[in-house]
Parts: C-alpha cells; structure tokens; sequence
C-alpha cells in the first residue's frame, strides 16, 4: 500500500487521499485576458520535483505535497504558509 | 495472402523483405519531420507521402515503433461521442478504418462488433440519451436500447451486477469495432516507407532548434537535422516536448491501466463498457478478455503498472461476470495519457511557425489514428487546419471554445 504524509493526521493510506493539482499563485486581477487564460488552462505539464495540493478526506486537510512525478516520490509535506515550521 | 504465404514457404531467401527499411543515420535535412513514430506519426507520414507528394519525411521514435501508447490502448474503435464536432471526426475515423487492412495490405483483424455503454442510474440514461440523438443527427448509428436488448446481445451479463447496480440500459453503437492496434502502427509504417518517408528508430529527440518565432531544426541522438515544419505525435511526451520549444499546454500526464485475460473460447461478441464500474471489455480474437478501467487519479510520467488497479477492476468485472471467478488475469501494463481539461484532443498550429501538434490524446487516441494522420498531413501540407479539427486548436483555451467531451469518456475519469 502506498502511503503519504499528512501534516496534521501522520503517515495514512493514499487511499484516504484526493490530488488537488500543481500548486499556482494566480496572477494580479487586473491582468490581460491572455495572462489569465495562460493560468486557467495551462500547466507546467513536464515531468520533475513539483509542489502540489492534496486534500486528506477523512479529516478535510488540505496541504501542499512537495513530489517528483517523474519517480512518485514524495519528498516533503506541509500546511501552507507553515513551509519552514516542520 | 496465402499464396505469398506459401511462395515464401517455398522460398529458400530466408528471411523475408522487412516492412519497412532500417535506416541508420539520417541526412542533413528532411521536409518534414514527425517526432514519434506511434499509429498517429505513422499515418500523417503516410498521408503526407500518398495525398500532398510530400515525401522527403523523417518519422524519429524513441523506441521502436508502435510501442507506445500505439500498442497499450484496449484496441476500441466507436465515434458514439458527446459533441457534434467530436462525432463527425471519429466517424470519419471508423470509415477510414473499415477499408484500412486492404488500403494498408495487411489484415488489422478489423471486427465490428456492436458497443454497450450500460447505464446504472438514470442520470446516466440521460446521457445516453442526449449522446444517442447527437449521433443521429451526424448520421452515426447509436441508439438507446432496454434490458432485454442488453441481455439478448450479452446473455452472460448479471443484469443486477451482483446487486449493487442494475442495469437500466444502455446506449448501442452498432459500428463499435476492435482492431489490432499493432498491425495499424505496422500498416502505416510500411505504406509510408514504400513511398519514401524514412523510419528511424531508437532516435531521441533532444531539442528543437527554435529561431525568431519559426523552427530551423531538431537535435536528436543521431545528430542536427535541418527542418521547418516538425509534428510532435508523442502520446505521454506532449509537456516534455513542448518545453523543448518553451511552451506551456493544459496538458497533464496520468498513467492509464489495462490487463488481460489467460484465453478462453469465444464468448463475447460484444464490446461492453460500464461508466459506473469503471469497466470497458471485449475478447480479443485471442480470446483473451481486454479489460481497462478509469486513468490512475494523480499525475506520474511512468508507465509503471499497480495491484490496487488489479483488485479494483477485477472486482467490478465480477460484479458483471461473476462466472469469471477462477480464470487468470496474465498481463497488465500502462501507458501515459496526455489529459486535456474538456477530454478531446489538441491539433494543429501553435504560436511557433512550423511547428505542429497532434496531442492531447488521452483515453481516446487509438480510434483517431487514420483521421489524425489525414488532417494533420493536411494542416502540414497546406499549413491550414482542415474544417473538420478546427474546435480541436490550441488557441480554443485562449478563446474559451472548450470542446466538452468528457460525457462520452468511456467510462468516469
């Protein structure tokens, strides 16, 4: 079974877990149409060590999965905003 | 065929003339280069050579040809899709493919053998139904049948599914077919090489020579090769060779599973696809069953294969056949699916001149092989996307003109 770590709830079954996507910072409200469906649509769809969100189920923690989805291999996790505290 | 079949028994040239010619080391430029040498960068050399004259092609594959998601997919062919556009393309593609083995020479074990999407609920009739009166009115014939019609085609089919989620109906695609998605890679890769298109394999692409906004070149393991128009085909590649040109797509990877069967007697004549178990099957002309499920829920560029996929499929496929309890599944593999957020492809011309995409193939590429290689031969030929793709372009994000076929995914990604 593979398992992932959760920052609140420890080391559970990816089972009890949701993948949330590449973590993204939106651009200025105020921007081009293009810029904004530049980050509607589009990803950095090549493969490496990314950050992503995940969302733990059972207990609704959304946090942020630092992973390369080359390998699948999860390198660090933690809540958002709370990057340095681990 | 058999008498070639006994005039090579006969022969004592051993071996035989190989499909296509084993070239070595490119030359210095071609016309045209496809990177990828699936089903759909075979067929587009193909149709590039036969309809535009085009011959002077280089077709570069990584590995050897078909063995990508060209020879992974469960080997489906329908056009029962959601939108118009979408339906009047894979027709074209069925059409194509119902002539290919004597266009290509080569029996592709084409057998059209009816498709049932089973409907468990009634949101899902209504899907059904709308998807039924969408391909009526393209001229595609599907249409909304009952239980008893689902159990006359597929008398094996436990009605209740165990229990858990009976059967309301269905949506019947007479044209459904299987097909040996191999011998298409094949058909195509030797048609193209009897008109002049160079196949080399075991050639990495490693760049793309970009200047001033148009392509000059592609750098690949066997060195510099001069060009000004290069189609990417690369199922499961599509992000790594756009970052070759520095551009971004909404494509993200997710593995796809499937499995088979140890061989039975033929029992299934049908094809047979569940949105709610996650189950699409058909018997092979082996015999083996061919069975796929829904894309792994995360994204990973790996065609590594899970047991979590095994046990969750097998049992769904219990809950319809609980007679198959003791037969064996023997083999599972994975291929990596180039996803697109409104489930249909991206084809045609991008922001940089000469450089081509046929991508975003998903979960639905094997069935588009032959209409894919036709129209972007014509988009490369004539630097214009034919009519027929034009709701397919990469601008259509920019544009907000989604195509929304995730309705007629085979079953619920």
């Amino acid at each position: 079974m593979k398992l992932l770590t959760c920052p609140v709830n420890g080391t559970r079954p990816l089972s009890e877990f949701v993948f949330g996507g590449e973590y993204r910072v939106p651009p200025a409200a105020d921007c081009s149409d293009k810029v904004w469906a530049d980050y509607v649509h589009n990803r950095h769809g090549a493969p490496g060590i990314k950050q992503e969100w995940w969302y733990h189920a059972p207990s609704g923690t959304w946090f942020i999965a630092e992973r390369n989805t080359l390998t699948d291999q999860v390198i660090r996790t933690f809540l958002k905003g709370q990057e340095g505290k681990q | 065929m058999p008498l070639r079949l006994l005039k090579y028994a006969l022969s004592k040239n051993y071996p035989g003339t190989r499909f296509f010619k084993a070239h070595e080391t490119p030359k210095k430029s071609y016309d045209v280069v496809i990177i990828g040498g699936g089903g759909h960068g075979l067929a587009a050399a193909y149709y590039l050579a036969k309809e535009h004259g085009i011959t002077n092609v280089a077709v570069l594959e990584k590995g050897y040809i078909g063995g990508g998601n060209t020879g992974r997919n469960t080997t489906i062919v329908r056009s029962n899709y959601l939108t118009p556009e979408g339906v009047k393309f894979y027709d074209a593609s069925v059409k194509i493919y119902e002539d290919l083995s004597e266009e290509l020479d080569l029996n592709l074990f084409y057998s059209t053998r009816g498709h049932f999407t089973l409907a468990h609920t009634e949101s899902a009739m209504r899907t059904m139904r709308w998807r039924a009166e969408v391909n009526k009115h393209v001229g595609v014939e599907s249409y909304v049948v009952g239980p008893e019609e689902i159990s006359k085609a597929c008398p094996q089919l436990d009605m209740s599914c165990s229990g858990q989620a009976p059967i309301l109906g269905a949506l019947y695609h007479a044209p459904g077919s299987v097909a040996r998605h191999d011998g298409v890679a094949w058909g195509y890769a030797r048609g193209a090489d009897r008109l002049g298109v160079e196949i080399f394999q075991n050639t990495e692409v490693l760049g793309i020579d970009v200047q001033g906004g148009k392509v000059a070149g592609v750098k690949t393991s066997k060195g510099y090769i001069a060009t000004t128009k290069v189609l990417s085909a690369v199922a499961g590649f599509t992000p790594r060779i756009c970052e070759m040109v520095g551009m971004d797509t909404p494509i993200v990877i997710h593995p796809l599973q499937a499995c088979v069967t140890e061989p039975m007697k033929p029992w299934l004549d049908t094809i047979l696809v569940s949105g709610s178990l996650h189950v699409y099957v058909s018997q092979s002309s082996r015999g083996e069953l061919v069975m796929g499920s829904s894309l792994d829920p995360y994204e990973v560029h790996s065609t590594r294969s899970t047991l979590d996929f095994v046990e969750g499929l097998t049992s769904h496929m219990l809950d319809m056949f609980p007679f198959l309890s003791n037969i064996k599944v023997v083999r599972q593999w994975a291929g990596m699916a180039d996803m697109t957020p409104d489930f249909a492809p991206i084809m045609g011309k991008t922001p940089i001149e000469g450089f081509y995409l046929d991508a975003g193939w998903g979960t639905w590429g094997f069935k588009a092989t032959p209409i894919s290689g036709k129209t972007m031969a014509e988009t490369i030929a004539r630097d214009h996307a034919p009519d027929l793709i034009h709701s397919f372009r990469l601008s259509r994000f920019e544009d907000y003109e989604l195509t929304g076929e995730k309705g007629a995914a085979s079953v619920g990604h």
